[in-house]
């Protein structure tokens, strides 16, 4: 169920993607894009009644039913990568506010 | 108009992903994931090279991956260059917020508020621990949740706090760009003395212990205290870029 919900998630990152103007939100859009496709990845890996995939004194064989390991680690690498994207997105946001006085793409006239 | 084009657009698309996933046989239901059908069970066995047998917790010596942690095994042992790769993309997302933002005299942003001194010396107690957090969440990578990522997140939050709290403080950027440069280097310097010694990039020479043990898994936790040396001193660098502007 979460996966679907996932989709959903992604679905509305991408429709304020295609409908804002606004630089900022457009940066929010994209955030909550990669948070959905984050969320679908680790659903992907989840298994019922599984442990965190961490041997500790307490769960401490290879033998017990861990939740998959893989997507956790390749989301560790995308929540960084976007991390990365964010800042430069707000970078240049940061300047063309300071260009043109507005965050709004309509109102950026000619100068 | 052009919100509900946008709306029908999306709305197709996501049908076409749901319909594309439902009763796929690559695609499983909801925690029913088979882990041990996948490649995660080599990882989870670190059997990807040889059979090491059963692994107990503060027993099994000599595995081919040491953490105990097996996402920091899969991140930093498995695919270690990935990750080389990964902080290189942070690097230069920091180097060009920095070409972007930063001009040659900078001075702190104004803020609307003036910060008292109960507020400035409050932020500086919390300071320390918020950093001691950070590395101790950065040195036991291999051990615990957490690892070098969110360990230099968490340094990089803690100076985000003084900066936030105190309108006059400007970090010493320059320390941070030469720890930035030297993490980076020694995590490419301890790749190309695998190379050269063991055969392969980012080959774990060091003894792997047992495992559990806090000093164990070889190179590893030392690899993960330099990634998250430089993602906190990256970090820290971007939100001085922001914090500053360009004057006297």
């Amino acid at each position: 169920m979460l996966q679907y919900a996932a989709i959903a998630m992604l679905m509305l990152g991408l429709y304020g993607l295609l409908t804002q103007r606004n630089i900022i939100k457009i940066i929010v859009s994209i955030n909550i894009l990669e948070i959905g496709l984050n969320l679908f990845i680790v659903s992907v890996g989840y298994v019922e009644g599984g442990i965190a995939p961490i041997l500790t004194s307490d769960f401490n064989n290879n033998g017990l039913v861990f939740v998959d390991p893989l997507p956790s680690a390749l989301v560790l690498t995308a929540i960084v990568i976007g991390v990365g994207t964010t800042a430069l997105g707000l970078a240049l946001a940061k300047n063309i506010y300071q260009k043109y006085g507005t965050f709004e793409i309509d109102e950026m006239g000619e100068e | 108009m052009k919100n509900f084009l946008a709306f029908i657009a999306v709305l197709v698309l996501g049908y076409m992903i749901v319909v594309s996933l439902d009763n796929n046989e690559a695609f499983p239901a909801y925690g029913e994931a088979d882990v041990s059908s996948r490649v995660s069970q080599a990882f989870i066995d670190r059997t990807v090279t040889e059979d090491p047998g059963d692994i107990i917790f503060g027993q099994a010596t000599n595995l081919e991956s040491g953490p105990a942690n097996i996402v920091t095994a899969i991140v930093a042992d498995y695919r270690s260059f990935d990750t080389l790769g990964e902080v290189t993309v942070l690097f230069v997302s920091s180097l060009g917020v920095a070409l972007l933002l930063g001009g040659k005299k900078q001075k702190r942003l104004e803020l609307n508020f003036h910060p008292n001194f109960m507020l400035r010396v409050g932020s500086r107690a919390l300071f320390g621990i918020i950093l001691m957090t950070g590395v101790y969440i950065a040195i036991h990578g291999h051990l615990t949740p957490g690892g070098g990522f969110p360990g230099g997140a968490m340094i990089a939050s803690s100076m985000l706090l003084l900066y936030l709290a105190d309108d006059e403080f400007r970090a010493k950027i320059k320390g941070f760009k030469m720890l930035e440069s030297f993490a980076g280097t020694a995590y490419v310097l301890i790749g190309l003395t695998g190379l050269l010694l063991g055969g392969y990039f980012l080959e774990n020479l060091l003894d792997n212990g047992v495992i559990g043990d806090l000093f164990s898994a070889g190179i590893i936790p030392i690899v993960y205290v330099l990634i998250g040396l430089k993602v906190g001193s990256e970090i820290s660098g971007i939100i001085d870029n922001f914090l500053t502007e360009e004057g006297v």
